[in-house]
């Protein structure tokens, strides 16, 4: 398979210019997605392909998220785009009662093939509505998948899955990551949902993380690497369904663990990945599990602060020798 | 719109299947026999029946909290509805969503929605897919007048508007939002009168006057088939029960509830026609009626003759692909 350097953004937009291709039942729903195909780009050069495909908006996102959900009980297979994250609070009722429950509550008769896409994550001074890691809400919420993806080779995998799986799928993609770039393999390319990833192979520390913190996770490394302390990166790419598999793994083998998320500490879905290793892998572990999220505050606006509020590279690395030096 | 005496006696026949299934499931939960609770359209069978019966099968419905009616008139099986109420693995959602959750897919029933309002922005929904698909189908959300001031009527009259999408808008208005009276939440009076902001067609029509509320609801049909757009209706009517079984109804007198059961009962005022017409005889009023029961009965006898889930069942149907 051939592959070449791509960014975030593109690797989006091929995957989807790929599926749309292939099937016409896939449409994407959003606001302002034709001026400027999105606005990060991440729709690029799919209004001039699929003029009928991609359809704006009216600013109406419980419409946009319960219009999705008709066209998928109805024969389509809608993406619908966010806008942000944050705006998720507008239409949590078409997601969270609607869209995850129309299945299981109708005993099974219908199908909701919906991927709802958000661009989300700090870093950009967008302050507290413009910034936010939301995924734990949907992870709390039966009937969701929830995708959070790091490199465009992950983007482009996931997303095809995504749109070719018959269930709702929460699909976020990090701002600061659409120019990144990456290798991106050609053509079809899949990546199960609940399959993470070796970023990094290490032998004295397991370090789980997803989205942009893989990078930050990897650049810790590095600087650690220097230290003599190498540490094994798992970037865990799906958060429902999450693969425990590979964190047993990789525990197994460093009994230690660490976990990094942007989103705020408390309640974070590093609570939930640290009470199963608690329960499941108690008797591997030579030190409490330790996680570094962000700080319970809102994501404040001046630069200053937002730093000091999100995880950086030396809470990282912090975090890593408390586990170790405990 | 032309229709003929089996079309009118048929029409009739849903409007007594609707009611006595109402009246036998409020029976049944005054017994407890039902889990849960339960809202009964009892009154409004002219706005189910009529509404439905100017659809096609695969046409869809977004239905309401208050959804019985709307799953007989398009062609649900009263057996299939009583074991979902009863919570039974032979319910339409194998005892998963009660009476508030019942859909029927296979007749375009989108779902009952157990959030007020919530119907809006899924017809938009297929009412997209139609116009994509370029299929003649049409979608139907009922709602009440409390839905009438959710965000998402806002959102869903803009959206289907702008986009010219098959979709009616079928308000069953009976005067009142659980204990809220309409005349005190609803800003201007008419929601029918709403859809001028929105440069599209608003309707009045008497909800207990079924042949009133196909005309009606058939001209919006026609509308949205022909592709010209939404429309809304707004089908006055009365609920002669709470809004749930139990409902106190501190809000309203007997005196008033009687006053609407003795002048606009949609049946009676059906009947009254149907025999002034000649269409309908005392003998064949009384055999419908013994047929219907007879029916209702033996849905009953199914339902609680079919076997309970099992409770490891409540696993099942979250994904196509856990």
């Amino acid at each position: 398979m051939t592959e070449r350097i791509i960014s975030c953004s593109d690797a989006l937009a091929e995957a989807l210019a790929e599926e749309m291709e292939r099937d016409e039942t896939i449409f994407i729903l959003g606001e302002d997605i034709t001026a400027h195909d999105g606005i990060f780009g991440q729709f690029k050069g799919l209004y001039k392909r699929f003029p009928e495909k991609i359809i704006d908006s009216p600013i109406s996102e419980t419409c946009i998220i319960g219009a999705g959900v008709g066209a998928a009980l109805t024969g389509m297979r809608p993406l619908v785009d966010m806008h942000f994250a944050d705006f998720f609070t507008t239409a949590m009722d078409e997601i969270a009662n609607q869209a995850a429950k129309i299945r299981y509550m109708f005993g099974g008769q219908a199908k909701i093939p919906l991927v709802i896409w958000a661009p989300d994550g700090g870093g950009l001074s967008a302050a507290a509505q413009h910034s936010q890691s939301l995924e734990s809400w949907f992870i709390h919420t039966p009937g969701l998948k929830v995708v959070v993806p790091s490199e465009p080779a992950d983007v482009k995998g996931l997303i095809k899955t995504s749109i070719r799986d018959d269930d709702p799928v929460i699909f976020f993609q990090h701002k600061r990551l659409f120019s990144q770039n990456g290798p991106v393999p050609e053509g079809e390319y899949f990546i199960p949902l609940g399959k993470g990833d070796i970023k990094r192979e290490g032998n004295d520390i397991t370090l789980i993380t997803y989205s942009r913190m893989v990078y930050l996770s990897l650049e810790a490394a590095d600087q650690l690497a220097k230290e003599g302390i190498d540490v094994e990166v798992i970037d865990l790419r799906t958060l429902k369904p999450f693969d425990f598999d590979l964190i047993a793994e990789s525990v197994k083998k460093t009994f230690h663990a660490l976990i990094v998320h942007e989103a705020c500490l408390t309640g974070g879905f590093g609570a939930e990945i640290a009470a199963r290793i608690g329960e499941e892998l108690f008797d591997y572990l030579d030190a409490p599990v330790v996680r570094v999220g962000a700080k319970d505050t809102p994501i404040p606006f001046s630069p200053v602060l937002e730093k000091f509020v999100l995880p950086q590279i030396n809470d990282i690395v912090e975090g890593v020798k408390k586990v170790l030096n405990s | 719109m032309k229709i003929t005496k089996d079309k009118k006696l048929s029409l009739y026949k849903k409007m007594l299947t609707v009611r006595a299934f109402e009246e036998k499931a409020g029976e049944l939960f005054a017994k407890n026999l039902i889990p849960g609770f339960i809202h009964l359209s009892i009154g409004e069978e002219a706005s189910s029946v009529g509404t439905c019966s100017v659809l096609n099968k695969d046409d869809y419905v977004a239905s309401t909290h208050r959804g019985h009616g709307h799953m007989i008139a398009k062609g649900a099986d009263p057996k299939r509805m009583f074991a979902e109420l009863f919570g039974r693995t032979t319910g339409y959602c194998k005892g998963k969503g009660g009476s508030m959750h019942i859909a029927d897919f296979s007749i375009g029933i989108l779902g009952a929605n157990g959030v007020v309002g919530g119907g809006f922005p899924i017809i938009i929904g297929a009412g997209l897919s139609i116009k994509l698909r370029k299929t003649d189908q049409v979608g139907v959300v009922f709602f009440g007048d409390g839905a009438a001031n959710r965000g998402t009527f806002h959102e869903a009259a803009n959206m289907a508007a702008i986009w010219k999408l098959p979709v009616i808008f079928v308000c069953e208005n009976n005067l009142y939002a659980s204990t809220t009276p309409a005349d005190y939440s609803l800003a201007g009076g008419s929601i029918a009168g709403r859809a001028s902001a929105y440069g599209i067609p608003g309707y009045n029509a008497d909800g207990n006057d079924i042949l009133e509320v196909r005309e009606i609801v058939g001209k919006a049909v026609k509308r949205a088939r022909d592709g010209k757009g939404p429309s809304i209706v707004e089908n006055k009517t009365y609920r002669y029960r709470g809004h749930f079984e139990g409902d106190p109804q501190k809000y309203r007198t007997q005196k008033e509830i009687e006053a609407f059961k003795s002048k606009n009962d949609p049946i009676q005022l059906f009947k009254t026609i149907l025999k002034k017409e000649e269409t309908l005889s005392d003998k064949i009023d009384k055999d419908l009626r013994e047929e219907v029961n007879a029916m209702i009965e033996e849905a009953v006898r199914y339902a609680q003759e079919s076997p309970l889930p099992k409770p490891e069942e409540a696993l099942e149907d979250l994904f196509v692909n856990p």
